[in-house]
Formats: C-alpha cells, sequence, structure tokens
C-alpha cells in the first residue's frame, strides 16, 4: 500500500476521529491577520543575501531572528511560539498562495473566504460550505462562532449554524429577545430569521462559561482568546471558531506597528494553548492562520511593504506534527516584483477537512487539493 | 401617489416618516415629490461644531510630550473624536435636509477615511464638511476634492509617498473602490499611477493640502492607454473618461437607495444621464429614484437598515429628545458602524452584512429599552459599560431622554392601523399578537420587518 492508498484507505475511516464521537470532539480555530501579513518579516529568510538587498531598512537584523533552521527564523516579537516550536507543536507552512494572485484586498480575502479561483466568485464561505455538507451534532450550540467582529468570513451565506459573539454572558441575556417564527418574504428577511434561528438555538445549549486559570492578555484580541478558549471548554461545544488580529496593512512605518501585532499574536496563541491545555482540548484542537496575502518582498519608500502575494502560515496543535512545509521564498524567482507561492490555500484547508474532520474536502473545496502531512492521527 | 408609496419615498432616502409627513407626501405625485426631495437639500450642517475639535495639532507638538502629557493628549483625542462623532449624529437627528445626511453618509462610506489612522478630528471634520458641501453636486469636483482632501492624504499614505519609492495605496484604491472597480485596471496602471500622485501632501503646521514639487515624479506614465507627463489630477481625469466610472458609482447608489440586485440595463441608462451631465450627482438621482425598479413592489422591504437608519430613524420617529448623542455614537459601533471609523478603506459592507447575531440582539435591545424609557430611565449604550467609568459617567448624563408614549400615540387614536404603516416597510413576518397602544408598537418594532426599509 503505497501512501495515496493508505490515506484512501484511512479516509474510510476517519469519520470516527471527527467531532461525531462524543469524546473527540475536534475543534478548528481559524485566525485572520487582517490587512495582508509581512510573511519575509514574519518567517524571515535571513541567510538569503537577497532579503537585506530587498529590504535596506526594513529587514529583520541576523542576530535578532529566531532561528528555525540554517536558513529561516521568526521575527523577535513571535519569541512566545518558540515552545511551541521546541515541542514540535508548530507547522510553518512556507509560500502560502495561489495562482494568478490579486492584490485587492477585498477580492483576495474574498478568494481566501470562499476558497474559489482567482477568476472564480463564489458566493458562499469555504468553512460554512464544509459545515453545511457535515454539520455539528445538533447538541452543538453552533457549528462556527465569529469571535469578536460581525464579519462571517468564511462561515458566511449557508445553512450551516453560526455566530458572532463577542461575550457569552452578554449573548445569554440578551438572547430572549428572539422570537425566531414567521415567514421571510424576501433574501434580507430570511437571513435575519435565520439569525434568530440559530440565536435561540445557541443559546438553549449554551450553558455559563468555565472559569479558567489561564491569564489572558488585554485588549480585543486577548478577550476574543479568552472567549474562544471559553467555548472550546463549554460542554455544549462548537466545532468551528475564527479569530481575527486586524493591522496588518503596513504601507508606512511597519517596523514598530509589526513587531507589536506579531507580540499580540504570539501572547495570545500561547495563551490559547495554556487555556486548552487546562481544560484538556490541545489534543483536540488545531489553529490556523490565513490572510489575504503577504507584502511586496521590496520595501517601499514610507518605511512600510505594498501589497504582495505568498506567505507563510502557522498550524498548530497538540496533534500537529511540527515543522517546516512548503517551499522557502525565492527572492530571486519574483514575478512582477512579488513571490511565487508554493502551496495552495485550499491544500491547507483539505488538511483540516481531512485530516482534522476526517471529511472529504473536494466538494466544500469545489476541487481536489493534497493536504499536508501535518496532522499525527 | 399614496401613503405606501410615501413612506417608501422617505423611507429610502432619509431617517423614514412621521405620520403627518407621510401624510403631506402622499398628496404629491411621485415626480414632484422627488423633484421637492432633490431641490431643498442643504449644503451645510445646521448643527454648530463642538468646542476644540477643529483644532489642528501640529505633529511636533506631540512629539515633544512627556509620557504623562501624552497619555493626557490621547484621552484629550479619544474625547474630541466622540464629540465629533456625536456633532454629526444631532445633526442627523435634527436635520432638515436628511437625504443631504444620507449623501454624506454614503460618500463617507465611499471616500472612507478613518480616525484610526488620521488621528485628528480637525481633520474628520473637514472633509465631512466636504463631502456635504459636494453631497449632491459634481461627483467629478468630489473627486479631485476628496482625493486631496489632508484627511485622505493620510490615510492612504499619499502624503508621504515619493518619487523614489513610491507607495501605492491611494493609487490601487482610487480604482479599485472611488472609481472604476476591481476588474477594469492592471498592475501596471498602480504603479503608474502611483508615480503620478506623488507631490501631493500636507503641511504639517497647518494640517492643509500642499504640493512637494521635490517629492513628484515629473517623467512620462501610462495609466489606461493613456500617455504623458501626467500629475495626480490629470490622472483622475483619465478615470473620470472610462465608463466603467460612471457604472461603479451608480451600481453602489442602486444598492444604497433601491435594491440589493442592480438591473444592468437600467445601471447603464443612468450612467450614461450621469456623464452627460458632467457627473451631476442630482441627475443621476433624479433618474434612480424615478425608475420603475425603485417604486417595484417587489423591491420593497428589501434593504437592511444600516445602524445609523435604525437609531436615527427609531429616535426620530418617536420624536425622542436627545439633549447628548454621544452615548448613541457608541451604540453605533456597537452595532457595526463607527462614525468616522469605518472598519477599512472598503467601508462598511452592508446590506445582509450589517445582522450577525450580535448586531441584531442589540439592535434589538435598543428598540425594546426606547420603547420603555417613560417608563424606566434609558441606559442606551449596551457595551462594556461596567468596565469604564468614563462611559458610565456620561451613560448616568444621558439618561435624560425625554420621550412621552403617550403624547406619541394621539395621532393614531381610532387609526392604529396606520402604525404598521409607519412602522413597518412590509406586513410583519408573523400576526401580532392582540394588543393595542404601545403593546402594539413594542410587537411591530421587535419583529424581523422592523430591520427593513
Amino acid at each position: 500500500m503505497n501512501r495515496r492508498e493508505f490515506l484512501a484507505a484511512s479516509t474510510l475511516l476517519l469519520p470516527s476521529l471527527g467531532w461525531a464521537q462524543s469524546n473527540e470532539r475536534r475543534l478548528l480555530v481559524l485566525i485572520e491577520l487582517k490587512g495582508g501579513n509581512d510573511g519575509l518579516n514574519t518567517v524571515v529568510p535571513y541567510a538569503d543575501p537577497a532579503y537585506v538587498a530587498l529590504r535596506p531598512r526594513l529587514a529583520v537584523a541576523r542576530d535578532q531572528v529566531l532561528q528555525l533552521d540554517e536558513r529561516c527564523g521568526l521575527h523577535p516579537a513571535l519569541a512566545l511560539l518558540m515552545p511551541l516550536w521546541q515541542a514540535k507543536e508548530l507547522a510553518v507552512v512556507q509560500g502560502v498562495g495561489y495562482a494568478q494572485p490579486n492584490l485587492s484586498h477585498f477580492r483576495s480575502i474574498e478568494i481566501w473566504d470562499t476558497a474559489s479561483r482567482s477568476d472564480q466568485y463564489l458566493g458562499d464561505g469555504w468553512l460554512g460550505r464544509a459545515l453545511a455538507e457535515r454539520p455539528a451534532p445538533a447538541s452543538f450550540a453552533a457549528d462556527g462562532v465569529v469571535v469578536g467582529g460581525n464579519d462571517m468570513g468564511p462561515l458566511a451565506g449557508t445553512s450551516a449554524r453560526t455566530l458572532a459573539l463577542a461575550d457569552p454572558e452578554r449573548f445569554l441575556r440578551q438572547a430572549k429577545l428572539v422570537n425566531p417564527a414567521g415567514v421571510g418574504r424576501n433574501a434580507a428577511l430570511k437571513h435575519i430569521l435565520k439569525v434568530e434561528a440559530d440565536i435561540a438555538g445557541a443559546a438553549s445549549h449554551l450553558g455559563s462559561s468555565v472559569r479558567l486559570r489561564t491569564e489572558f492578555p488585554a485588549g480585543p484580541f486577548g478577550n476574543a482568546v479568552r472567549v474562544a478558549a471559553q467555548l472550546a471548554a463549554n460542554p455544549a461545544g462548537v466545532a468551528a471558531i475564527r479569530l481575527s488580529l486586524g493591522g496588518f496593512d503596513t504601507h508606512q512605518n511597519q517596523p514598530a506597528i509589526h513587531a507589536r501585532l506579531l507580540g499580540e499574536l504570539a501572547t495570545g496563541i500561547a495563551a490559547l494553548r495554556s487555556a486548552l491545555i487546562e481544560t484538556n482540548r490541545w489534543d483536540s484542537t488545531l489553529v490556523m492562520t490565513y490572510a489575504e496575502f503577504g507584502r511586496r518582498p521590496q520595501e517601499n519608500g514610507s518605511m512600510g511593504t505594498d501589497h504582495g502575494t505568498a506567505a507563510p502560515h502557522f498550524v498548530l496543535g497538540g496533534r500537529v506534527r511540527g515543522g517546516l512545509y512548503g517551499d522557502a521564498p525565492r527572492l530571486d524567482a519574483l514575478e512582477g516584483g512579488n513571490l511565487r507561492y508554493a502551496v495552495d490555500f485550499r491544500s491547507v484547508y483539505a488538511t483540516a477537512l481531512r485530516d482534522w474532520w476526517g471529511m472529504d474536502a473536494t466538494r466544500a473545496l469545489n476541487a481536489r487539493f493534497d493536504p499536508l502531512p501535518l496532522v499525527r492521527v | 401617489m399614496g401613503r405606501e408609496d410615501a413612506r417608501h419615498l422617505l423611507a429610502r432616502t432619509g431617517f423614514g416618516g412621521r405620520l403627518e409627513e407621510i401624510d403631506r407626501v402622499a398628496a404629491l405625485d411621485r415626480r414632484t415629490a422627488v423633484e421637492r426631495l432633490l431641490a431643498g437639500t442643504r449644503t451645510e450642517a445646521r448643527t454648530p461644531p463642538p468646542q476644540n475639535v477643529d483644532e489642528w495639532i501640529a505633529p511636533r507638538r506631540v512629539r515633544d510630550l512627556s509620557d504623562d502629557e501624552r497619555k493626557m493628549f490621547q484621552r484629550e483625542q479619544v474625547e474630541r473624536g466622540l464629540a465629533l462623532k456625536a456633532w454629526w449624529l444631532q445633526e442627523m437627528l435634527v436635520t432638515d435636509s436628511p437625504l443631504t445626511e444620507r449623501m454624506t453618509l454614503f460618500w463617507h462610506n465611499h471616500f472612507t477615511s478613518g480616525l484610526q489612522k488620521v488621528r485628528s478630528s480637525a481633520l474628520m471634520r473637514q472633509q465631512n464638511v466636504l463631502l456635504r458641501r459636494h453631497a449632491l453636486g459634481s461627483f467629478a469636483e468630489l473627486l479631485h476634492a476628496a482625493a486631496k482632501d489632508p484627511a485622505m492624504l493620510l490615510y492612504l499614505d499619499s502624503a508621504r509617498s515619493r518619487r523614489e519609492q513610491p507607495n501605492e495605496n491611494f493609487a490601487r484604491e482610487v480604482m479599485e473602490l472611488f472609481t472604476l472597480g476591481e476588474g477594469h485596471y492592471s498592475e501596471r496602471d498602480i504603479r503608474e499611477a502611483a508615480r503620478a500622485f506623488t507631490g501631493w501632501s500636507i503641511d504639517p503646521d497647518s494640517g492643509s493640502y500642499r504640493w512637494r514639487p521635490f517629492f513628484h515624479d515629473g517623467g512620462e506614465k501610462t495609466v489606461l492607454g493613456a500617455t504623458g507627463r501626467m500629475d495626480g489630477d490629470d490622472v483622475i481625469d483619465v478615470l473620470l473618461r472610462q465608463p466603467a466610472t460612471a457604472e461603479f458609482v451608480v451600481r453602489k447608489l442602486w444598492r444604497e437607495f433601491a435594491s440589493p440586485e442592480p438591473d444592468e440595463a437600467e445601471v447603464r441608462r443612468i450612467a450614461s444621464v450621469f456623464r452627460d451631465r458632467q457627473y451631476s450627482i442630482r441627475a443621476a438621482l433624479r433618474e434612480l429614484l424615478l425608475s420603475p425598479a425603485f417604486w417595484a413592489p417587489e423591491n420593497r422591504g428589501t434593504l437592511v437598515k444600516s445602524p445609523v437608519e435604525l437609531v436615527v430613524g427609531t429616535l426620530r420617529q418617536f420624536d425622542v429628545g436627545v439633549a447628548d448623542a454621544a452615548p448613541f455614537a457608541l451604540l453605533l459601533r456597537a452595532l457595526g458602524q463607527d462614525l468616522f471609523a469605518p472598519p477599512n478603506v472598503k467601508g462598511w459592507p452592508g446590506g445582509e452584512a450589517w445582522i450577525s447575531s450580535q448586531t441584531l440582539l442589540s439592535r434589538k435591545q435598543f428598540a425594546e429599552r426606547l420603547m420603555r424609557v417613560d417608563e424606566a430611565r434609558m441606559v442606551p449604550a449596551m457595551n462594556d459599560a461596567a468596565e469604564r467609568p468614563r462611559l458610565q459617567r456620561m451613560l448616568r448624563q444621558v439618561a435624560d431622554l425625554r420621550f412621552s408614549a403617550q403624547d406619541w400615540l394621539k395621532p393614531y387614536e381610532g387609526r392604529e392601523a396606520d402604525l404598521r404603516l409607519v412602522l413597518l416597510a412590509l406586513p410583519p413576518s408573523q400576526d401580532p399578537p392582540p394588543v393595542h397602544g404601545m403593546e402594539l408598537v413594542r410587537a411591530l418594532v421587535a419583529d424581523p420587518v422592523y430591520q427593513l426599509k
């Protein structure tokens, strides 16, 4: 049996690994880095002379880089991710992107959220499609929850049960205001009635929040991480959570802004891990970052970087096979000044759908993509 | 035209109509009503600006501050930002030209800038004044002016873009979001245009626009097939010559006023009038408001009220006296429409995206509490009040909303069926319980249809 056959065979057995089984409820947490994160200063190709040449003022100094191997390393503000790297719980997927990249924030995040091709317009979110096809058990509070913010992103527009939530306690207090009955005469009204039904359904399952010993960082992202940890611990359960951290559109004065954002990200992830270990959920949670694009290798004249293409992303969790995946950025083979991609972003999604949830990823992604071998079974 | 039509026109072009306004407009025919609406629009706010908001603070003054002074300064800036939001909200509550404010908000959501990045209430107010002045005027003039507006120069990084390595931020967004729309230009057009826009900057001492010839790339550029030693205004004229520009703006007006799905044939027709009339916004709106699609029964109640429309509309409908609008500015933030602080350069996505579980619950809570304001003092801003003493202090001050259910209900004596006409764009999604008076009002306002216009 070769690897492909083995995987195909194991797919048949995989449903038992998904959230359907009572004591193995696998959670997927997505973290969006809004604005397009500068990949080259996140996972730094410090040994490549072209890196410093393209970024005379923005390059992270070689002696500051937290080395992952003899070629690349993390930005120093990501120091809190190093324990995960050493524990082999952090996969760094390099060169994630897609063919014919679009450099518009809005079009590109739509491509990522809907898992479309660059020239294809799809209305609904990839995660929503997957959860509509394989809903979480009825006992769950929801299929997917967006914590902090109201844009549903990859969860938008399907029959999946979704919520936007900032504070579960307030949600439960307010939820009695809905009375989801009645007829939807048009699309807008149907949408409102569905939101009401999702609220009522979630409120009837969601118990009060678990108290956690873990301390969470202050600020909106820290709060969102706390709520995510509480939802993960809630007996009612949810299948997927989307968090976001904004401000990565660093056209100007990048060094200080980017360091602060990466620091927030790493602090948040470290707190999330600690809370999930505390509630015994770290081994049943997969965390993935994503963004609309990376940034231009060549720095601009305002101490910043303009819109780019492929970028590295992080996948982490207690069942992740840590290490480097994808290909290191080829600064000597730019295309119109931007990086070529090495890994289609939908392969990362396919990894979550097939190897994490044990479902057939082809339907939700509209095509076949090979998962990355980064989940330990 | 009748009262259903009158309610529709007032809801779509303003903040909704009260019973007496609906009766007045109902007596006119559609064309007369639309002409009157377009003729009588203000170009300046009637609400005086709040103190200190218009003061420009030169960056070097901030650089020399001590840590404590800096903290105090930042607190002051937050207060000024809030005062600015309250000022606009107050104007929307009292204006006799609701269409002006709706269009000013429309342009704020088109030529977006935000306090988060601009960090100056003075520049944001100045931009707001500009948007209002041109709200129904010439789109071409507005585009030229908005592109060089100091808040915009800071928001999209033009102010520091130099010929050596031009910053592409403004060049991209002016094509993608302000004129052509995605797919009508190439990456090369953006790079070339970015060169042309170099040199537009601001004077740090006054905060006003300043031309910096040493920043400007005076060489030849090619944008959308036009070649020459162009500057920023030349590029904007190139963009205005593209048919895609008028169509892009008309499509957006359509989604704001008519229905979620623009009719492409109608869009092309209105766009050609828009261009023929030198980009007169008033002319485009006239065509749109008189088009059969605007009045079509199947398009009634198909648009979701924005948070501003919901909050301002409700306060105006129920004739609630608001001494200080600041708490409602905070409420708007909780509902997803923080004035002067759109989420990003694309602005608020609007439509169904206004309604998430979180915002829907806050919308319902707002209306529910307001309906009980004469029973118990209202605490309008719901979010994180407990953790924030400044907010709490303010909430106590505002608790003094004036609303009398009894007075408000008087005109409806003997015509309770009119409550539905006034409050809902469509029949309720479920039959209201057999109740009367304020109980019935509460039931109608709680119906999901209340979220629609």
